[in-house]
């Protein structure tokens, strides 16, 4: 009788020892063991995991996914099944929100990294958020970028270009830029010329590109092929901070500044005529891309929520609810007194198989980041990974971290298996 | 098993040889048949040849060896092992047939063949080649232990600077005489509104290629080497003055296009060879005239030119590179006259004028090349007064092949934040103590 079981136990048995058990144990021994495999270490391998910067960001970074993924996802879950019941087309909601659990992780993850570019002109999110900021005003300069020619006194105080010393009325003070392209300059632009003397109660003076195109010139001067910059404002700021004149240059790039009193002036081009404008926010960055990561997750894994808990929601007793809206319970009071109990089994199936997820998660870790930002988003698989297999080449600690994911992931399994037997004994 | 225990007895006794021919200088040795090559008498013969590459230069390759069967008679088959040689060899040692001859891509993986006692020395006429169509760069790297193992067939150059020539007109920069010139320079490009250089240093590997040009121009080939086995710690002031000098143009917010720590290698190609160029400079090596052609907004040699990688403080010309070494696995008359023919220019001189064979053999004639970009990568080669081996595949790859750790992610920090010289030195040599001990 029991040779009879365990002939038909064998297939089944020889498959777990050979492709579980004896991985694990494996695992376990080769954890012990020095990077090529040779030398018994101790417990080296784990001091060394816990100590070292990498491993240490991976484990806090692990924790931050087990506290937000799983909630944000359950709970988002359980919204969209609650309200698409109510809705017509639904089945065509669930199917979109289901959608991305189709794409591979991995392509889930290049499409994240592209959508998050820094530069506005890649990425789809700072392209918006771009866009949205120049409908407001921000970023229409004539010349965004342009610097002060070294040397020619004048300095960059944040985006203002001014004189470093202070004029008096009958003064020239020139301003040679650089660092705006010849081809950006407007069409009605001349040669630049010399602003010639001032009059009573003026200042004069050019501001031009100090840039020959294909070389050549006197940096700081104005010669042949330097052409003005029009339509840049130019202030004289009193001693008091006040605007005392303001104008714009001409097609030569010559200003005048008149009806001064005799005193001392700075003359500045205000920041405008140079903002770059707002850039969009540095989205892949260190301090950003664990969100960013876990945010992608989520747009994944909400849909498995969803559909796991609206299955759920199709079994419970239907009655109950009725009963409840029949004693003048709100909508409110239904959900969180009726509905929500009701599922919670389901709830915690789905929060439970979320964390052993999340507490796995590799893919998107591996793709999305950029390299400046990798150390920032590791986690413990792409560590074991990295030492293990990506160059490292020293298995015994990879080994010793499969085993800390290991006794990680151990809880929620269990947790999840008793829950199963439970039902069936219910 | 007929194999290893053939090749047990001959490889003290060949090592000794070609020892006591290193202290003889160069004496006649044995009775090796000078012109092998030339008589055909290998008919019947047949070798096994394998080497990485597939496509067209296992095309062009394969015309090397076709001139060489009908040179000598021997038939030879090539096999690609594509991006596995150590694995692929290794598996084939073992059964006890490995190829007569392969073409390796890691010095490191030679080292280890020849200390395993699976490679052949090369025979005293092989040497003598050698030594009359290499510079002396090229002989150790052929050498393991001090016995000459390898014939480096082909080589790439690592220390090239790519530029835009329409925006170098344009700004009117023109190629730099030295490192100071070449911010200079880059400063010119940058009046004219265009980023000097573009880097992209999503991951570290070009970063780590920056570094050793300019630490094998102001430490020389000798801290190189000593730099690259860990004899010097990390920490030494020769690496000081490499970061201190990296740092004036790294450091520089103006003369490099912002954004290089998400900019992936590719596209900082495009950035400044693409359709809307937006900065004019980029460096790495003689392979980015690929990419450049990938691209297709601009033709090298005609738009899209490089220049050597500038001299810093007065150095002499040094390049960084790779390449593939022929090495031996079988003692017969042969296989010896298959490695003599691979270091003749005879041999290069079939591939050289298809494109896409740089030679480190002097005697090449550099007319054959197919267009003046790969005649001059191949003149700035064998010109080099030193020739090094790119250091990071030379070092332990946890510390100098690792994506997010070690060398490469130290470098993209140290381009994100240039002013902290001592702490990356510090960085590089717990990573490399870490590395090196593992």
């Amino acid at each position: 009788m029991f040779l009879i079981a365990l002939g038909f136990l064998a297939p089944a048995l020889v498959l777990l020892v050979g492709l579980v058990l004896y991985p694990i144990l494996y695992t376990v021994v080769r954890s012990f063991f020095s990077a090529e495999g040779g030398d018994f270490v101790g417990w080296d391998n784990y001091v060394t995991m816990f100590t070292n910067d990498s491993t240490f960001t991976a484990i806090r970074n692990n924790v931050i996914w087990v506290l937000v993924a799983p909630v944000s996802c359950t709970v988002l879950g359980l919204l969209f099944a609650v309200l698409l019941e109510k809705i017509k087309w639904s089945t065509a909601f669930k199917l979109i929100i289901f959608m991305p659990m189709a794409i591979s992780m991995l392509a889930a993850g290049v499409i994240f990294r592209g959508i998050f570019q820094e530069s506005p002109n890649l990425g789809v999110v700072n392209a918006a958020v771009v866009a949205v900021n120049s409908a407001f005003g921000g970023g229409d300069a004539a010349y965004p970028g342009a610097t002060p020619r070294g040397d020619a006194g004048l300095i960059d105080d944040s985006g203002v270009l001014a004189g470093e010393t202070a004029v008096t009325a009958g003064d020239e003070q020139n301003f040679p830029l650089v660092g705006v392209r010849a081809d950006s300059v407007p069409d009605g632009a001349e040669q630049a010329e010399p602003a010639g003397s001032a009059g009573a109660g003026q200042v004069t003076g050019t501001v031009w590109l100090d840039v020959v195109t294909g070389g050549g010139g006197t940096p700081g001067q104005i010669d042949d092929g330097k052409t003005g910059l029009p339509g840049i404002r130019v202030d004289a700021v009193a001693a008091d901070g006040t605007i005392a004149a303001t104008t714009e240059t001409d097609a030569a790039g010559r200003y005048i500044l008149a009806g001064l009193a005799e005193e001392t002036y700075r003359i500045a081009l205000p920041a405008s005529n140079f903002d770059e404008g707002y850039q969009g926010v540095s989205w892949l960055s260190s301090g950003l891309i664990t969100a960013v990561i876990i945010l992608s997750y989520i747009w994944i894994w909400a849909g498995f929520a969803m559909v796991m808990i609206a299955s759920g929601l199709s079994a419970i007793d239907r009655s109950l609810q009725e009963a409840a809206r029949m004693d003048g319970a709100n909508e409110w009071k239904v959900f969180s007194r009726i509905t929500a109990p009701l599922l919670s089994p389901v709830l915690i199936v789905v929060f439970v198989t979320l964390i052993i997820n999340v507490l796995k998660i590799f893919d998107l870790v591996y793709v999305i980041p950029p390299g400046a930002s990798k150390p920032a988003a590791n986690v413990i698989a792409v560590e074991m990974w990295t030492v293990s297999f990506g160059g490292g080449s020293n298995q015994g600690l990879g080994s010793a971290l499969a085993i800390l994911l290991l006794i990680l992931v151990l809880p929620s399994m269990i947790i999840n298996v008793r829950k199963f037997r439970q039902e069936r004994q219910s | 098993m007929r194999f290893l225990r053939h090749h047990r007895i001959t490889v003290p006794i060949a090592i000794a040889a070609a020892a006591g021919l290193a202290l003889a200088g160069c004496s006649s040795g044995e009775s090796t048949p000078d012109d092998t090559a030339a008589n055909g008498d290998f008919a019947g013969e047949t070798l096994e040849i394998s080497a990485a590459w597939s496509g067209a230069e296992q095309t062009n390759f394969e015309a090397v060896l076709a001139a060489f069967e009908e040179q000598s008679g021997a038939t030879v088959n090539y096999t690609s092992f594509g991006d596995n040689a150590a694995t692929t060899l290794g598996t084939q040692i073992e059964g006890g047939s490995p190829p007569n001859v392969a073409m390796l891509a890691q010095p490191a993986l030679m080292a280890q063949l020849a200390a395993d006692g699976s490679l052949q020395p090369l025979s005293d006429a092989a040497v003598a080649a050698v030594a009359e169509n290499y510079s002396q760069s090229w002989v150790d790297l052929g050498s393991a232990d001090g016995t000459q193992y390898g014939v480096w067939f082909k080589a790439s150059n690592k220390s090239t600077m790519w530029y835009n020539t329409d925006l170098y007109d344009q700004a009117g920069a023109s190629v730099p005489e030295d490192w100071d010139d070449l911010l200079v320079q880059l400063q010119l490009v940058a009046d004219s509104g265009y980023a000097g250089i573009s880097i992209g240093a999503d991951v570290g590997w070009p970063l780590t290629d920056w570094f050793e040009n300019v630490y094998l121009q102001t430490a020389g080939g000798d801290l190189y080497d000593q730099l690259t086995n860990h004899e010097i710690p990390w920490t030494d002031p020769s690496v000081a003055v490499a970061l201190d000098a990296l740092a004036t143009l790294w450091g520089n917010d103006a003369l490099v296009q912002s954004g290089a720590a998400q900019r992936t290698f590719p596209e900082s190609v495009t950035e400044v060879f693409g359709a809307d160029p937006q900065a004019a400079t980029m460096y790495e090596g003689d392979f980015v005239a690929g990419n450049i052609t990938e691209d297709g907004n601009s033709v090298v040699g005609e738009n899209a030119l490089f220049f050597d990688f500038p001299a810093v403080n007065g150095s002499a010309p040094a390049v960084v590179g790779g390449g593939d070494v022929a090495v031996a696995f079988t003692d017969d008359a042969a296989t010896d006259a298959l490695m003599q023919f691979l270091a003749s220019p005879e041999a290069a001189e079939v591939w050289v004028p298809e494109g896409g064979l740089t030679s480190p053999n002097n005697n090449v004639d550099t007319a054959l090349y197919p267009d003046d970009t790969s005649r001059q990568i191949a003149e700035a080669l064998t010109g080099a007064e030193t020739f090094r081996f790119d250091m990071s595949d030379l070092t332990p790859s946890a510390f100098g092949g690792t994506p997010g750790q070690g060398f490469w992610q130290i470098m993209i920090s140290f381009l994100q934040d240039s002013s902290d010289v001592a702490g990356t030195q510090q960085a590089l040599e717990d990573a490399a103590l870490a590395a090196y001990a593992g």
